[in-house]
């Protein structure tokens, strides 16, 4: 699916152009084509086994692929692009780690470096700003193993950021995460997204937390993808002919709920994979 | 002051060449093994540390057959091992404990067919102590240089490697992203942990070996919030140990009622234990008071000065 005409005068930070992905003869990712623009704040929505992590993987450069290409602010993609931050899924850290929040950010400045990091003030401070811009400076002397989910999101967050990157990468960062704590690091990396004008790429299997800032969607079913804004894409029409059956959009008390439609006998018909975005109203 | 150490250190306890080297060797062997231990715990490598340890068996009794020192048949099985374990596939989360034990089963096959030639040979009787159990008081002085050579070796793979190594250690994911060869380093690593456990091995014996990685490096973790500092705390912790337990071991020669000096393992190995314990009943009285709970903001306040 084409993207629709663009907000002008942003930076494209990511573009990503008809890639493939074939893993042990099963195709993973077919045909994605996306774009991301400085400061976006964009959804990657899809079920378990979409291919979201296989994209995210793709993008850092650590997955071939088949066909296609991916560009980062308009350059090919490479293997430690500084240009990135990631975040990937399921960080779980044993209590007995001896790491502060703090160490762990420091990694993300000079972690790839030989040797010892040798203490400095300007080191420090950076890490310390960073601290601060995700909140975190009330732990940042805590073992990160004793934090909670939501606290270790946001010293992930500043780890990836402390490198200054323009594109920032997050893997289901709400899986593990209560609703409040999840609206909370959704509200952070909105504002770093406008404030700071870095593209965010968030992934989830469920858009509703997201709906309030999320500016772009990329919805992954089954391998395949559709972009754009979330009307134009979150629609009956488009979804269902992702999926290839009938689901319908119901809008609910600012809800998006995505349901098999009228008609449909809940049978997987090609390419369709489970639905994703139902919610059950409460 | 020599008045009140009288009855701690025994006659002539500095002046022995014996304790010198015990004291020498057994000093350096605990650095090592704290610096590299505290890596060994944090990425769940016990199980590797402790077979690579055992295998050692294999090459100390191989040794003693061929008429060699065995530190040289304890590196040689030890990096070997580490080898094939790595080709096996020990990286991955779940083929580590399959190809360490894979390995650790061949060679103690092998070290079983060692021991009872070095044992039916009338020249090398203690052999199978001394490789199992450790002889802080029988290092021949000609070792000293391998010692420091392999100690060497061991700290400069870990401080080239500290950052990457650490942030692999944390999550190989968080690694991968930034660029770093997980693998490379990781085998890098297991380069490091096997010569730090051929060299525990020489002072404290094979199987006693793991003792001294893994148990300095818990207690620090508990103790320290930070990597740098339990490494130097694994380090001291092990250096003191193992200081003390050569003190004891030399004190029980005089011990009554039967006046054969006791083993320096086992003192070393015993205080180690010792600590642990000790260590869990601080950090257990420490999560009771709520005044030190981590995220406490009495506690960020003061650590944020630093």
């Amino acid at each position: 699916m084409k993207d629709a005409v663009r907000s002008a005068g942003r930076e494209q930070i990511l573009s990503v152009d008809g890639v493939n992905v074939r893993l042990s003869g099963r195709e993973v990712l077919r045909d994605v084509s996306f774009s991301i623009g400085a400061g976006e704040f964009t959804g990657l929505i899809g079920s378990n086994g979409a291919g979201k992590t296989t994209l995210f993987r793709v993008i850092l450069g650590l997955h071939a692929t088949t066909s296609g290409s991916v560009q980062i602010a308009g350059r090919p993609r490479s293997r430690r692009n500084p240009l990135i931050g990631y975040v990937p899924q399921k960080f779980l850290l044993d209590p007995d780690m001896p790491l502060r929040a703090r160490d762990l950010v420091g990694l993300g400045l000079d972690g790839h470096r030989f040797g010892i990091a040798w203490p400095s003030q300007a080191r420090r401070d950076l890490i310390d700003e960073m601290l601060a811009a995700v909140d975190a400076q009330g732990f940042a002397d805590a073992r990160v193993g004793n934090l909670s989910g939501g606290e270790q999101q946001r010293v992930l967050i500043a780890h990836a950021l402390i490198s200054r990157p323009k594109l920032l990468l997050l893997d289901e960062p709400l899986a593990n995460l209560d609703l409040p704590s999840g609206q909370e690091v959704v509200a952070l990396l909105a504002r770093i997204a406008s404030e700071q004008g870095i593209a965010v790429l968030i992934s989830a299997h469920e858009m509703n937390p997201l709906l309030p800032v999320m500016e772009r969607i990329v919805y992954l079913v089954g391998g395949r993808a559709a972009s754009g804004t979330t009307e134009e894409v979150v629609r009956t029409d488009v979804l269902s002919e992702l999926y290839g059956r009938q689901v319908e959009v119901l809008h609910i008390h600012g809800r998006v709920l995505v349901v098999a439609g009228p008609g449909d006998d809940g049978t997987a018909h090609e390419h369709a994979g489970p639905l994703v975005g139902v919610q059950i109203v409460q | 002051m020599s008045h009140f150490l009288a009855p701690v250190f025994e006659p002539a306890f500095f002046t022995s060449t014996t304790v010198q080297v015990a004291l020498a060797v057994g000093g350096i062997v605990a650095l090592v093994a704290g610096t590299v231990g505290v890596f060994t715990v944090m990425r769940g490598q016990s199980f590797a540390g402790e077979a690579l340890g055992d295998i050692g068996t294999t090459g100390g009794s191989g040794a003693y057959l061929i008429g060699v020192g065995p530190l040289w048949g304890f590196v040689a099985i030890s990096v070997v091992a580490a080898g094939a374990m790595e080709a096996i596939g020990i990286q991955r989360p779940r083929g580590r404990d399959l190809a360490t034990g894979i390995v650790l089963g061949a060679a103690l096959g092998l070290a079983a067919l060692f021991l009872y030639l070095d044992a039916t040979q009338s020249n090398t009787t203690g052999a199978t102590v001394t490789i199992l159990f450790g002889s802080m008081f029988a290092i021949p002085t000609s070792t000293i240089p391998l010692v420091v050579v392999l100690s060497l070796t061991v700290v400069a793979i870990v401080a080239v490697l500290y950052r990457p190594l650490l942030l692999s250690s944390v999550s190989a994911e968080l690694a991968a992203a930034r660029g770093i060869p997980v693998r490379a380093v990781g085998a890098l690593y297991l380069l490091a942990l096997a010569i730090s456990v051929a060299l525990a091995a020489m002072t404290i014996g094979t199987i006693l070996s793991t003792a001294l990685l893994i148990g300095p490096a818990a207690t620090a973790l508990r103790l320290t919030r930070r990597p740098g500092a339990a490494m130097l705390a694994a380090c001291l912790i092990g250096l003191g140990c193992t200081w003390l337990g050569i003190v004891l071991a030399y004190d029980s020669y005089a011990w009554p009622p039967v006046h054969v000096g006791w083993p320096v393992s086992f003192f070393v190995v015993t205080i180690i234990f010792v600590l642990y314990l000790l260590s869990g009943v601080s950090s257990l009285w420490r999560q009771r008071r709520p005044a030190s709970h981590p995220v406490a903001p009495v506690e960020s306040v003061g650590a944020g000065d630093r």
